[in-house]
């Protein structure tokens, strides 16, 4: 009984959550939505006994990856309403549509042919980090591997871009330096203009 | 799931709230206290004795001050900020065990809300939560330095959290649990099985981590007293401010738990004197909270991202590759 209760409850949570993150044109309302609506499917793990994953849906969705949107949105005024720009609005329905109505055949087709066996069952002689972890670095090494060289290629790209004037730091320079600094970087571009 | 499971877990719920908030309350008081004597001064005095009464009348003044909504400010989230700060605090404290299972006229308690058997985990995602709470403040809030404070706290928060990850690993490796019971279990032995002498890298740099994550004075530039404003918080008033206070010090004592438990041996075998050792363990680290804000003077937002990125995290990540070479070989 408490199982449904707490899936109703979280369903329709997380629902409405994602339509305010969808529908509102405030921005910070779409950032908090989201980063509640993340927790809220954590609890979806939590009721079906996958505390592991549930916990990292924490710490991943919202501690880290809304934590960086939210870095994004540092750069806007959050406080003033969006005004979206819609060039074609009937395009965006269509594929809307289309991608709802996939995600559902999807989600349904082994529900309709009553075909649901799970490969690798929760086994209550091991912990819940335990049969993640065999899973892990039995079954799916490759991918999991994968996944980390994909991580750590996007990481270095990443330090490559943002790092190119590390070796300066504008707290430790005197303010003739930082002049100076600003006043070759104009002249460059001024030439590369030329 | 029977009545009797539920009564058991409504009635530990309210008791940590209550005892927790009423630390909180305290433990301003106490900061007070051990800042005025490291300063020489006697700090509060008046009201009570040895201004004892000085929490009750802070909590009157809190609470009956008035609410100000600032104008331009986005109201919803605004409001809900400071809620998320003291929620994720005491949500947190859900999976910390606070004191060895003991018999109350032949019912077993176990003083902890949720015995799930990834509790450190769990703890350290709502910590990570908390940092909404001065983000979502600060950004709601209209001002330019309560942004820039956010905008700060978002950083420290999240650097320092790859810290705290880190040097759990190398403990929760040893242990091979993430369960805060089993690892309190492991060092039942005695002061000789403490984590600390296996782990002390681990132990140091968690501990400074936890100064990050509590945002405590070396790291307090999440409230930057140097600009004499409250950073994230300076558009609220009354108790929606005082929420924020209760979120860091409830924070704090739960931290200060963890801290405990992971490497000082916790509850040790479950006996009287572990479960009061353990409470020991704890108001020393709540007291070197307060030691360190008298004694050192916060560090510089770039100091402090070098000191995370550059030296805290190689240290970390060294730390895990060592341990996992001597439990290998």
């Amino acid at each position: 009984m408490f199982e449904a209760v707490a899936f109703y409850l979280f369903a329709t949570l997380t629902i409405i959550m994602f339509t305010i993150t969808v529908m509102t044109s405030q921005a910070l309302y779409a950032l908090t939505a989201m980063a509640a609506g993340m927790i809220f499917i954590s609890a979806f793990f939590f009721i079906l006994g996958a505390d592991f994953l549930g916990a990292i849906q924490i710490i991943v969705y919202t501690g880290a990856v809304m934590a960086l949107y939210a870095f994004g949105m540092m750069f806007f005024d959050t406080t003033r309403t969006l005004v979206e720009k819609r060039s074609n609005p009937r395009l965006v329905v269509v594929l809307g549509g289309l991608a709802a109505v996939l995600v559902v055949l999807i989600v349904l087709a082994p529900i309709v042919t009553t075909n649901i066996n799970a490969h690798y069952p929760i086994d209550p002689s091991v912990g819940n980090s335990q049969a993640i972890g065999m899973v892990l670095f039995t079954k799916y090494l490759v991918p999991f591997e994968l996944a980390a060289v994909m991580l750590l290629v996007a990481m270095i790209a990443g330090i490559v871009l943002a790092g190119k004037k590390m070796d300066k730091s504008l707290t430790l320079m005197a303010d003739e330096e930082i002049a100076l600094m600003h006043a070759s970087s104009t002249q460059n571009t001024e030439e590369g203009a030329h | 799931m029977d009545m009797a499971f539920i009564i058991e877990t409504i009635v530990k719920i309210v008791v940590i709230l209550l005892v927790f908030s009423a630390l909180a309350g305290l433990g301003t008081y106490f900061e007070r206290k051990v800042l005025a004597f490291m300063q020489r001064r006697l700090g509060p005095m008046h009201v009570g004795p040895f201004g004892l009464l000085q929490v009750a009348a802070d909590g009157i003044k809190l609470f009956t001050k008035e609410d100000i909504i600032p104008q331009n400010v986005v109201k919803p989230i605004f409001k809900i900020a400071p809620v998320i700060t003291a929620a994720t605090a005491f949500m947190a404290a859900a999976a910390i065990p606070f004191w060895p299972q003991f018999t109350v006229f032949g019912y077993t308690v176990h003083p902890i809300v949720a015995d799930v058997n990834i509790g450190i985990l769990y703890v350290l995602g709502m910590m990570a939560i908390g940092l909404y709470g001065p983000l979502l403040g600060g950004m709601a809030s209209a001002n330019k330095f309560s942004l820039i404070s956010a905008a700060r706290s978002a950083a420290v928060f999240i650097s320092y959290e790859v810290v705290s990850g880190l040097s759990l690993l190398a403990p929760l490796m040893m242990v091979g649990s993430l369960s805060l019971i089993d690892i309190n279990n492991y060092q039942a032995g005695g002061i000789g099985n403490w984590i600390v002498w296996s782990q002390p890298v681990a132990f140091i740099l968690f501990w400074i981590a936890a100064f990050a994550e509590t945002g405590r004075t070396p790291f307090h530039l999440i409230a930057n007293d140097h600009e004499i404003i409250d950073g994230f918080g300076t558009e609220y008033s009354g108790m929606r401010w005082g929420l924020f206070f209760i979120g860091e010090y409830a924070n704090m004592f739960f931290i200060s738990f963890v801290i405990a438990i992971i490497f000082l041996g916790g509850f040790g075998d479950g006996s009287i004197a572990g479960a009061f050792q353990l409470l020991l363990k704890v108001s020393f680290f709540f007291f070197f909270f307060l030691w360190t804000r008298a004694a050192w003077p916060d560090v510089r937002p770039d100091q402090l991202m070098w000191l995370c990125w550059k030296v805290l995290m190689p240290i970390a990540v060294i730390n895990v590759v060592i341990t996992g070479f001597v439990m290998m070989f």
